[in-house]
């Protein structure tokens, strides 16, 4: 028993306190979006709240499972649990039920289970692993291939569900690369492009009159201006001419490419439905009836609740249904339209901090893997809270993708708890060095 | 090259960043936008119109004129409208395609979140299998409505009718929304206020579908409908039925009056029409039908509207100023010389209560003639005016040339010449006693209105006063009426100069010789006075007015019937079979009554 008084003692006590709370209010908030007066059981197994309570009962007993193994085993078992990971991916694929067009959940009566939530935590070992493994930077170029080869395997199984949503979450990883190493151009192209994308998309349909009746297209006008700038840059910097002069013309030359494909791409690679999101997001089309009706009910719900909120089961707008999917991908509107602003702030707050504190939690590790692996947790929930709130208030595209603890949904929550406490059960290990 | 551990700067950075924009974003949504709040409420919440059953209208004696019958608006918010079977929902309702789109197009020209009505007041006999299937149309919902309805088809110039509210109603009065009901004529107009109660509202919540919810914030922003109040009549209904027949195929109208108080018993205008046609969804066509097809006229309410020349029964008033200006006394007899205008009957040399009873013209042609030119100026002219003057005063005391203030809309006022007229008709100066002389016995440029003429029945019965005519003796249970329906008004006459008067009415109609033989009864002793206007190529309009008993009156009448001869001949028996209804319940003398049923000068209105 000495193990576990260890336990108990550096367990960090405060990032599990923050887990109880956003559990504890997600719950709430499923109940208060699944409210009906004539029938307000608490634990009314038929209805979502119900459901969710199991879930998290159960969540308890995994917690309890992760914290009395002993925590070389994540080390070890790293690449059979990505690769089982895997194998349930390829699974689902061939005896797989079929929801609303995705290949993405194993139905075994009422109870269902989505891989791809558990892959992530796979992943997440397997990446830890393989840095720290090699005990090398993500610098070097065969480092960088082997962790995105290990990030592609699952993210393009789940692409042939398909469920891009899940998909994006591997973008997460990006940060964890980072720390290790991986050069923060990298990054800032990924910014770049991100950029540009946009531009390119707001430019597309507009165009600007000059002189002759000439029309100059919107995407002539972007490239100009890029020009320019660079123009600028090369003259601030005269005394460097030479040396500048090529490197300028690149960048220039592939920023055309660039938003010159982005048209293609938009066009033949995203779905139809994808690409009235993405348009709905940067306004360039308006349709509360059509693309942007989740969006907009949404907003409707979370912007009503004004300051203080409408009350606890008094949100009109979600209880109703006006705000689609509002246990799951949208419950935040619950939040905001019954606690208001007040309660939107608790919850990023407590969110930031959780974000936070497992950094923090990951600096003070003396092993590379108990750092690593707390990173990949941070990132994978941070991308989840950002994405999910985002879109929630029009700031980002409608991707299906669950808020952690919070969401209702068993797969969800089990992954994202997990994950978490896997982190958790390394970090009490932290005076040790693992290998 | 820097430590990696520096890197977790960049990435708290980001994570501060983006919790930061959120936060941004959450507070411009949250506090500072309102429109979000607005979409929420315009979304989730319905207000429905909780609309006040009108109050009842009951006859003097607590039976029901008009009562209210449920009916069903069909409402739609049109863009709650969705992906319905426009073609089941047209089969419905039994309309045409092309008649929906119409219909939808005018309710979203109103406003898309608020509801309009879709097809208005459907009786509750098709209410059960519409009401059954309506769930199926999102976007569409019942609202109840209430339509007005009459026990009997009479009264219908008294009631008068409800209708749509207009927009310029909607302007003037802030109380009233688009599909409200409005008085637009008689008493539902003189008592919209009373009648129309106070509209409630209903909050409810419904969902996406269209789903009723319950009510929101446990109905405290409900508000209910208050009744409107019920109005008692001072109209018998068996006494204006009973008119109502009588009148039939007659153009003209009766008035009675109970003299004591004012109160109009009957308010009969001829030709009339089925209250009932002017309410439900086929108002319109009917009421076009009552305007355009009917030459008749029958919305017109002669019976407070119509102008006429009074004919004889003005020589009541001739006499009446005669005594108490002292220019005769009963004593005084006028030769009959039929020179200057004409006369009729064998009498030549009568004394007042004599002349009445002959209707004799030159006795009153001179007593007009000494009311006018009492000799105060020398100028013929100026005297004329000096004396019209004072006559114009007389006059009007009773109730003539001025609109009585009843609780009767559109009521005439008729004419009563005055100095003034007649300087502006012939000039200042150019205008005397002969000019004027016709007015002695009710023609000339006299214009009275049939109310006014059994106001004067009433004046005579009472010797002296009247109580303003009113059709509502009590708002509500409270007993409340209006003050001005309990002020005596003074004619200025003493009461002694009555007597002479009444008794000549009584030999009117009483003994043998007097012009209203027809109207007389066995047991009841009726007074009255016969009017004969005189139309050129045409017969003559036919007057009479009465009241009766002679002793403590309980009803006064005026009748007045178009083109039908002279007044004894049908206006007499008419009133006296009024009378007999009203004061003993049962007409005995049945021949007489047929003979009225059976009359009809139809083919003389129509000649023109």
């Amino acid at each position: 028993m000495r193990k576990n008084n260890t336990i108990r003692k550096n367990i960090d006590w405060f990032t599990i306190l923050l887990f109880g709370i956003l559990v504890f209010m997600g719950w709430l908030n499923i109940f208060a979006a699944n409210y009906n007066e004539e029938n307000a059981s608490l634990f009314d197994f038929t209805q979502n709240y119900g459901k969710q309570a199991i879930f998290i009962i159960t969540s308890l007993l995994l917690i309890f499972i992760v914290l009395v193994l002993d925590a070389q085993i994540f080390s070890s078992f790293a690449y059979p649990i990505y690769i089982s990971g895997l194998i349930l991916l390829i699974g689902v694929l061939i005896f797989g039920h079929e929801i609303k067009g995705a290949k993405s959940w194993f139905v075994f009566g009422g109870f269902s289970f989505q891989p791809s939530e558990f892959a992530k935590f796979g992943t997440a070992l397997a990446l830890t692993k393989y840095l720290n493994d090699l005990s090398k930077t993500a610098q070097q170029f065969k480092v960088r291939f082997t962790s995105i080869l290990i990030l592609l395997l699952p993210a393009g199984l789940i692409m042939l569900q398909p469920d891009t949503g899940s998909v994006l979450v591997y973008v997460a990883f990006i940060f964890v690369l980072y720390r290790e190493g991986l050069s923060g151009n990298v990054l800032l192209l990924g910014i770049s492009a991100a950029v540009f994308f946009i531009l390119a998309l707001l430019v597309k349909s507009t165009s600007i009159a000059i002189p002759f009746g000439l029309l100059l297209e919107g995407k002539i006008v972007l490239l100009l201006s890029v020009l320019t700038i660079l123009g600028v840059i090369y003259l601030l910097f005269n005394s460097k001419k030479r040396k500048l002069l090529f490197p300028l013309l690149a960048i220039f030359v592939v920023i055309s490419v660039y938003v010159f494909s982005v048209d293609y791409v938009f066009d033949n690679v995203l779905s139809s439905h994808q690409q009235d999101r993405i348009n709905e997001l940067l306004g360039i089309t308006f349709d509360p009836k059509g693309a942007g009706y989740n969006v907009n009910q949404s907003k409707i719900a979370i912007g009503s609740g004004g300051f203080l909120g409408k009350g606890f089961l008094e949100g009109t707008q979600t209880k109703f249904n006006f705000v689609p999917e509002q246990s799951t991908d949208f419950i935040f509107c619950t939040v905001g339209e019954e606690w208001g602003f007040l309660g939107s702030f608790v919850l990023i707050t407590l969110f930031v901090t959780l974000f936070f504190r497992l950094i923090f939690l990951a600096e003070r590790q003396r092993s590379n893997f108990s750092r690593i692996y707390l990173y990949c947790v941070s990132s994978i929930l941070f991308f989840h809270f950002a994405i999910n709130i985002g879109m929630t208030i029009g700031l980002a595209p409608v991707i299906g993708i669950p808020l952690p603890f919070f969401s209702y949904g068993g797969s969800s929550l089990w992954s994202f708890t997990l994950l978490l406490f896997v982190g958790l059960r390394l970090d009490a290990e932290r005076k040790h060095v693992l290998r | 090259m820097r430590s990696l551990e520096d890197r977790k700067i960049v990435i708290l950075g980001i994570f501060i960043i983006i919790g930061v924009t959120y936060l941004i974003r959450l507070f411009y949504l949250q506090v500072i936008d309102e429109t979000y709040k607005l979409s929420a409420k315009n979304q989730a919440l319905r207000y429905v119109v909780q609309y006040a059953p009108r109050g009842l209208i009951y006859d003097r004696n607590n039976q029901l004129l008009v009562y209210n019958e449920a009916a069903y608006d069909i409402m739609v918010i049109p863009r709650q409208v969705k992906n319905i079977d426009t073609l089941g929902f047209c089969n419905l309702l039994g309309i045409e395609k092309a008649g929906f789109d119409l219909k939808m197009e005018e309710a979203k020209s109103f406003s898309t979140y608020k509801a309009s009505v879709f097809e208005k007041q459907i009786p509750s006999s098709q209410f059960a299998s519409i009401s059954e299937k309506l769930y199926q149309y999102s976007g569409f919902y019942i609202q109840k409505r209430t339509l007005r309805k009459y026990p009997k088809p009479i009264a219908s110039h008294v009631l008068g009718y409800v209708s749509e509210v207009s927009p310029t109603n909607i302007t003037k009065d802030k109380y009233y929304r688009k599909g409200d009901y409005i008085g637009i004529s008689g008493l539902e107009k003189e008592y919209e206020k009373e009648l129309r109660g106070k509209r409630g509202r209903k909050v409810l919540l419904v969902d996406v579908h269209n789903r009723q919810k319950g009510s929101y914030k446990n109905g405290n922003y409900d508000s209910l409908a208050v009744e409107g109040d019920n109005l008692y009549c001072t109209i018998d209904r068996d006494l204006q039925e009973y008119g109502e027949q009588l009148m039939r195929n007659k153009r003209g109208s009766i008035v009675a009056i109970e003299p004591a108080t004012g109160q109009i018993l009957a308010l009969i205008s001829s030709p009339s029409y089925d209250p009932n046609l002017l309410v439900g969804r086929d108002r319109s066509d009917n009421y076009n039908n009552l305007v355009a097809n009917d030459t008749l006229n029958p919305l017109f309410n002669r019976a407070i509207n119509a102008q006429y020349r009074p004919g004889s029964i003005f020589k009541l008033v001739e006499s009446l100023i005669g005594l108490q200006t002292g220019i005769i006394t009963t004593d005084t007899r006028i030769k009959c010389n039929r020179g200057i205008i004409n006369c009729h009957g064998s009498h030549s040399n009568d004394n007042l209560v004599e002349a009445i009873q002959h209707s004799c013209n030159p006795y009153f042609y001179q007593v007009y003639k000494k009311i006018i030119q009492q000799g105060k100026s020398n100028s013929i002219f100026k005297d004329s005016e000096i004396g019209l003057k004072q006559w114009h005063e007389m006059v009007t005391k009773f109730g003539f040339g001025q609109k009585l203030k009843s609780d009767i809309p559109g009521i005439g006022s008729g004419l009563v010449p005055d100095v003034n007229f007649y300087n502006k008709w012939y000039g200042e100066g150019r205008w005397a006693f002969s000019t004027i002389y016709s007015n002695s016995i009710g023609e000339g440029e006299l214009g009275v209105v049939p109310i006014q003429m059994a106001n004067l029945a009433a004046t005579i019965a009472n010797k002296g006063y009247y109580y303003t005519p009113h059709l509502i003796k009590s708002i509500s249970d409270s007993g409340r009426i209006r003050e001005e329906f309990v002020t005596k008004n003074l004619t200025g006459i003493d009461s002694k100069y009555f007597d002479p008067v009444i008794s000549a009415m009584s030999a009117v109609v009483n003994q043998d010789g007097g012009t209203a033989r027809r109207a007389r009864l066995d047991s009841i002793e009726v007074c009255g006075k016969t009017g004969t206007v005189q139309n050129k190529d045409r017969p003559d309009h036919s007057v009479f007015i009465c009241f009766a008993p002679r002793e403590n009156p309980k009803i006064a009448i005026a009748a007045y019937v178009e083109y039908s001869d002279f007044g004894g001949l049908w206006s007499a028996p008419i009133s006296a079979l009024m009378i007999e209804k009203y004061l003993t319940g049962e007409v005995t003398n049945k021949a007489k009554e047929q003979r009225i049923l059976d009359a009809s000068f139809l083919t003389i209105y129509e000649e023109k």
